[in-house]
Parts: structure tokens; sequence; C-alpha cells
């Protein structure tokens, strides 16, 4: 047993904690005189005293058990100290956000906690970010801002994560709570503005209740179908105090259970179907790497010999290069996989929702096939598409029990039937298009995915490059693939690979963007450049609101109302930034100029200026049928002047 | 088709609120919605009618539980059920037969809980259907103010739903 007993700047002392092997440790303001060991008389310990920065850091070595230790701390704590106690407590060690009246006496007491905290530009950014490091690293990602506007500027990513079952918690500051409802300054009513894009939300306005809250809010962030969890402090139970402990008992929920068991009736009834199915496809999501099933359901998939079909946010939960992957479906899927999916006479939901940008028009969504679904969220079940088979159970649980009961199958001429249907879409592939000297944005990410041997995280903004990546990028592990599906967030791009960047420090990083998307949160360029880590930001430029300019041309009759983009030169941007700008307008130029890159030191920015009038293919127009799909022509209908050509 | 969804939830601020808004949000008509605490402190049911089909109904009850702070919910739909709407109704009284008036009252089952110089209040109770054929009876005799409580239920028999369970 260890103490560190310090009256500030115990974040600076982290690193020295863990070179010293301390794992787990209980972090509190000490400023409880040392004498008061001495009162325990069988404590045997040492001192060191060492200095870090101007800090005076005393450390004991004692061997008194855990109880004994507790007993030493002191107890009072002031609300603010007990919001980062929980944090520490909950193994929190990065936090995004934004400083702000009501929430000052939170940041007072966070500089006497090992967290590290990421000043972001804007709040937004904070809950992006905190999306971001949640999606790579798989932990619960955290936002602080202060009340009213700061509150409200977290809106846009508590969305995208609730659509996107992203575990994030939102701390937010209020005013103190006699003045709520008084519309006291910066006074906001956030809960009920995130009411229905939260999982739950707390207003907290007494200091006993911050500890129940918090430990709640990260329960429901995790657990189940994972999502947002709001907690509104109030400015005097932050600066109040009270006697406090760390509660380690799991919390009870009277009125919260999210897993439920398999029913036997409806396993039995999936696995007859499973037996009859001739023609089955798999329809993978993001649930796959919620659970954690990325094995499981690669066994499954092999045992049966069905294909898989991924949605955009289960991409990276079975390797794009295992054969029975076929890839994404959907509006911009594969039409091979959207063929597939109509035809089948048995459709495997493992962890999706059915989305209406995954069915087409629902009314003629895979009519021959019947359904299995298995989801986490009773609620999904039968919301769009009517399941003859609905296993409410976590995914990788049920398929361990599906794996124990199911046979072996043989689908080998409905395999070959696929790979046939595959091989007359090449044609239509632009990669089988000669090169015409000019930057296309598919054959820019498929040569990002060749130069990083698509091992990096990629985290992308919304819009045709999204797609895109979805197509040409190819995912091998789960959790490198962040981009907003569900809201799809322009903005989203910048700092949710900030954030990722901060959860996978090792990993290589991309923020693949297009011009509109990443102007909406550029700022946080300026953050990237503070905390001096590295993203790879790779700007896919054409000079438009390049989908819905795409829509325009396609139902609007090239009517490109307000999508034409005159941007400011990037490269100095980054370069105002004390970063590395670079620009590729030659495709022959792509391999050097992204391996200077990826050599640069920190944040760097690549200008990539594309095609300005290309499109995203093949295209399931919003309401039509799955099948019905607008495809690439075989050579592009239009080449107007590209961003290569003289200005 | 109308379902008489019964919830137990926690009595904690904002809770109708989430109720309310979840129907508002996946839009969901409610016909009528009643609150009343219970027989045990910390916990609040609430009645609410609406008009879908049986899949929405399932809809609605899965996007209940997602509540946090909703502890049971039980559809009434196909289960032997008391339901009972409470209405007080003022009619005018003068220009009438008060003898008239009295064996409407009397037929009706309807209570006189108030006589002013003008009006005569009355308080209907009963299945929805009898508050609805007792008010268009009232009708006729012209009805200056008329309130509703919403439909209240539970379940006929020794099943319960108690909240017992979540003391």
């Amino acid at each position: 047993m260890m103490f560190i007993l310090a009256n500030r700047g115990l974040s600076r002392i982290a690193p020295l904690a863990r070179t010293l092997g301390l794992s787990r440790l209980q972090w509190s303001q000490s400023c409880q005189p040392i004498t008061i060991l001495d009162t325990w008389g069988t404590i045997r310990y040492s001192t060191l005293i060492i200095g870090i920065y101007g800090v005076r850091i005393t450390i004991n070595l004692t061997d008194v058990p855990a109880r004994c230790t507790l007993g030493l701390m002191p107890t009072q704590r002031s609300g603010a100290q007990i919001i980062w106690e929980c944090l520490v407590h909950e193994g929190i060690s990065t936090v995004f956000g934004y400083p702000g009246g009501a929430i000052l006496p939170a940041y007072d007491a966070m500089l006497d906690y090992p967290v590290k905290h990421v000043l972001v530009r804007h709040e937004q950014g904070a809950s992006h970010m905190a999306d971001g490091y949640a999606r790579a690293g798989g932990g619960v990602g955290v936002a602080i801002a202060t009340s009213g506007p700061g509150a409200t500027n977290l809106v846009t990513g508590i969305a995208t994560a609730m659509m996107d079952s992203v575990p994030m918690v939102c701390i937010t500051g209020q005013v103190p709570s006699k003045l709520i409802g008084y519309d006291a300054f910066q006074e906001t009513d956030i809960t009920g503005i995130t009411l229905p894009i939260t999982k739950h939300s707390y207003l907290v306005t007494r200091v006993e209740d911050i500890m129940p809250a918090m430990k709640e809010a990260f329960l429901l962030a995790k657990s189940g179908r994972p999502g947002p969890v709001l907690v509104d402090i109030t400015k005097d139970a932050q600066q109040a105090k009270c006697d406090w402990e760390w509660d380690p008992s799991p919390v009870k929920l009277r009125g919260y259970r999210p897993r439920l068991a398999v029913s036997k009736g409806e396993m039995a009834k999936a696995v007859d179907l499973i037996k009859a199915s001739k023609r089955p496809v798999i329809l993978a999501g993001q649930g796959i790497v919620h659970s954690g099933a990325m094995q499981e359901v690669r066994q499954f998939a092999e045992r049966i010999n069905a294909p898989v079909a991924m949605t955009l946010l289960g991409l990276g939960g079975l390797p794009a290069s295992h054969p029975l992957h076929i890839g994404m479906m959907g509006m911009h899927g594969e039409a091979w996989v959207n063929h597939a999916i109509q035809e089948a006479d048995l459709l495997l939901a493992f962890g999706m929702r059915f989305d209406d940008r995954v069915t087409g028009n629902i009314k003629t969504y895979a009519l021959t096939a019947k359904k299995i679904h298995i989801d986490v969220d009773p609620s999904e079940i039968n919301k769009n598409v009517r399941a003859d088979a609905a296993i409410v159970a976590d995914l990788r649980e049920a398929l361990k029990d599906l794996l124990e009961v199911v046979e072996p199958a043989d689908h080998g001429p409905w395999l070959t039937y696929i790979a046939s249907m595959k091989g007359t879409s090449a044609v239509h592939d632009i990669q089988s298009l000669p090169d015409n000297g000019h930057l296309y944005a598919p054959h820019v990410i498929n040569d990002i995915w060749r130069i990083t041997e698509g091992k990096a995280i990629v985290v992308t903004d919304v819009g045709q490059h999204q797609m895109w990546e979805a197509q040409y990028y190819h995912h091998e592990a789960p959790r490198t693939l962040i981009t907003s599906g569900g809201l799809g967030t322009m903005g989203f791009g910048l700092p949710a690979s900030i954030g990722a960047k901060l959860a996978r420090p090792d990993a290589e990083v991309w923020a693949i963007v297009g011009d509109g998307g990443f102007q909406m949160t550029q700022a946080e360029l300026s953050t990237a450049a503070q905390e001096g880590i590295k993203v790879h930001v790779a700007v896919i430029n054409n000079g438009y609101l390049g989908m819905v300019r795409q829509w325009q041309e396609f139902f609007y009759d090239r009517r490109y109302a307000a999508t034409p983009l005159r941007s400011p030169d990037f490269v100095k941007i980054a370069e105002a930034h004390g970063l590395v700008g670079l620009r590729v307008e030659r495709r022959p130029d792509v391999l050097d100029v992204v391996q200077r890159a990826r050599q640069a030191e920190g944040t760097v920015l690549i200008d990539f200026r594309v095609e300005q009038e290309d499109s995203v293919y093949p295209m399931v127009p919003a309401g039509a049928d799955l099948d019905a799909m607008i495809r690439r022509p075989h050579q592009p209908s239009v080449l107007v002047e590209t961003a290569a050509d003289p200005i | 088709m109308h379902h008489t969804l019964v919830a137990l939830v926690e009595d904690k601020p904002g809770v109708l609120n989430r109720v309310a808004s979840l129907f508002r949000r996946r839009a969901f008509n409610i016909e009528s919605l009643t609150v009343g605490r219970t027989d045990v402190p910390g916990v609040s049911r609430m009645t609410v009618v609406i008009e879908s089909d049986q899949v929405d109904a399932e809809r609605v009850t899965a996007y209940l539980y997602k509540l946090v702070n909703v502890l049971q919910v039980e559809d009434l739909r196909d289960v032997p059920a008391i339901a009972r709407d409470l209405a007080l109704v003022k009619v005018a009284v003068a220009g009438h037969d008060r003898a008239h008036l009295l064996r409407v009252v009397d037929e009706t089952r309807a209570h006189i809980v108030d006589s002013g110089e003008q009006t005569m209040t009355l308080e209907i109770t009963g299945e929805p259907p009898h508050v609805d054929a007792v008010i268009s009876r009232l009708e006729p005799l012209g009805i200056v103010e008329l309130v509703r409580t919403g439909r209240v239920a539970m379940r006929r028999g020794d099943t319960t739903l108690s909240a017992a369970q979540y003391s």
C-alpha cells in the first residue's frame, strides 16, 4: 500500500505513479498532516520526498491493509472533488471540455486529480472527441461543459452518440439550484433539451447525490445498448461539502434491466430457420463490436458457410479479407450485396437495426427472406422489419448458444452465384477506369489504404468521402472505422479523430474529411496542435458540398443550390497552426505526399484537390427498392474542370 | 384499437415528462394519461390509453422499458380488466323541469355533488363508455362545464401488478 500525499498537482505526478507501478490508487485531496499516520502504531512506512515541477510530493510506503488506509483518508469532499473521484474510480484518464462559470468549481478541483483534460475550441468538439475516444478505445468518453451555451453546444455530439449507441458521459455545470427556473445568466434546461437524445440524464442539486448519479451514469452509458448520459450538476452542489467515501458496491437500479435471457422457443425457431435455409445472408452490425462478438460471428459464418454483409458501423466486425465478407449493404453498398439480400431466403441480423439507409423501400425489402433478429435492445425487434425469430440478448452470448446447436452447412452454389454478380460489377468500379489525369477521391482513399496497409484507424466526416471510405478502405479490425452513421453529423471527423488518437496513442489515425464538414469544426486543428498529437487530416476537396450536389445532380436537375463551396487555402490554414500542410493535385503524387505526411512531426493536413463532380456509386435513391441502384456509368459522364486545373 | 397500458414508475422529478416525451418523440397519440401515487412510497402508477395496433403497442411497451425510471409495464388489452373514468359535469338547471332532471340523474347513476342557483354539478363514475353515454344524455340539458380524469384500470381477479415488490 502506498500513499501519495500532495496539496496540488496530482495530475503531474500521475506518470511518476505509473512508473512506480501504482495501478490502483485512492486519489484524494490529501491535506491531512502526516502525523496522523503516526497515530497508527502498527504502521511501518518510509517516506520519500520528491520534487517535480516544483510540486512537493510525499510518498509513504506502508504495508497497512486497505481497510485501515481508508480510515486515514480525509473524508470531507466538495462536490467538485467528488466528480473527479468518481471519474478516477471509473478508470477515466482523459476528458474533453471547456470551462465556464457554472463548472468552475469542478475545474478548480481537477488540478488535483490524475486526469488529462483536453481543452477544445468549441464544446461540440468535446462531445465528438469523447465519442471518438469511446469508439476507438472501447471505454466511456467524457465531455465537460459549463451551463447554458456550453451545454447546448454539446447537443449535436450527444445526438450523434445516441444514434450510434456510443457510451458517453457528459458533465455540465448548472446555475446554483436557487436560481433554477429564474432565467439566470447562462441558465438553460439542458436535461430537458437533451431528453430525447440521451439514454438517461440527471439534474443534481445536492452534493450527496453526485456520486450515485455519476455511478449510475457510467453504468447506464456502457451497459445494454450503450448511449450518452448527461449529468447536470448545480454550482452550489459542486461547492458544498459532505462526508464522502467511495462506495464500491454495484449500482442497483429498480427499473433498468438491459440483459434478457435467450428465449428457448425463439432459439429453436432460429435453429430451424437456419437449417432450412439455402440462401442465407448474415447482416453484421455494430452490435458485434459492442458485444465483442468478432470471433463468434466469424465462427458462425464459417459454420453455416454464409456470406456476411456489413452495415456501415459494422465494418471491421469481420475482417474485410475474410472470404465470406461480401461488403457493405445499403444505399451506397456493393451492388452484389444488395442483390444478394433481395434474393436471400434468410437474413440473420446480428446487432443491426434495419435503418432506412440499409433497407431502401421497406415494403419491397427482402420479401423472400425469413428474418432472424438478434439485438440487445428489445425495442428494435419488429420496429422496421418483422422478425420470424427474435432473440433479445447480448449478441456474443446468443451466438455462443447458437454455436452449440447449429450444424455445419454448405452454401457453395449460393456463394458462387454472389461471386458471379460481383464479377459483372467490376466494370462499374472507378478502379477499373483508365487514368485520365484527374484525381478521384476513391483513388485517394484506396491509395491511403494501400500505403497504411489497412492498419490505420480512419475517422470520417459525413458525405461522399465517407461512403468512398467505406467502399475503398478495407477494414480488418473492429474500431478502426469511426464514423457518424445514424445522425450523419458533418463536422464529426476532425474532433472525433483527436479523441481516437488520445484513446489509441500508438495507432496511426487518419481523419478523412470533406471540404465542407472540415470547415464546420476546423477550429479543433488548434486543439490537435496544442495537444501535440499526430492526426493525419486528409481533406477530400472538391469545391462542393459533394453529397448534396450529387443529389441535386440526380434528383434536382443539376440545380446546384448553395452547394458550390469556396474554401480557404487549407495548406496555409495548417501552417497557421504551426502544422505541416501538403497538397496533392495529381494521382502520381499521392504516394509520395502521403508518405511525407506520415513522416512529419505532429498533425499534418493534406489538401487533396479531387474531381469536382464525381458521384458515389452505386446509389439506391432514398425510398427506392434496394436492388434499384443507380450504377456508375462506364465512362464518367461529365468531366468539367477539376480543382487540379489552373484557377 | 385501444390499448390501456399500466406502468409502475419511480416517483422522481421529470418522470411524467420522460413518458410524455417518449410518446411525442415516437409519434404515438395519447388518448388519456393519468398518474397517481400507489400504496408504496416512491412508486407511482400511470395509466396510458393509446390508439394503436398490436405491433405498435408492443413497441411502446419496449420503449417504456428503456426509460430507466419505468419499473413495470402491462398492456391490459387482452386480459380481463376493470376500467374507470370519472367526470364532473356542470349542467344548467334554469328552464328545465327539475323532476326530469332528477330522473335523468337517477337513471344514469350520476351523483349530484353540488348545486347552485343556475347549475347543478354531477359526478359520473364508470366504464368510459358509460361516462360517454351519460354525457350525451346530459347534453340536451345544457352542459356548461365538464372535466374528465381519463381512464384508470386494473386487472380483474387475483393477478396483481403490485408496487410492493419495488418498495
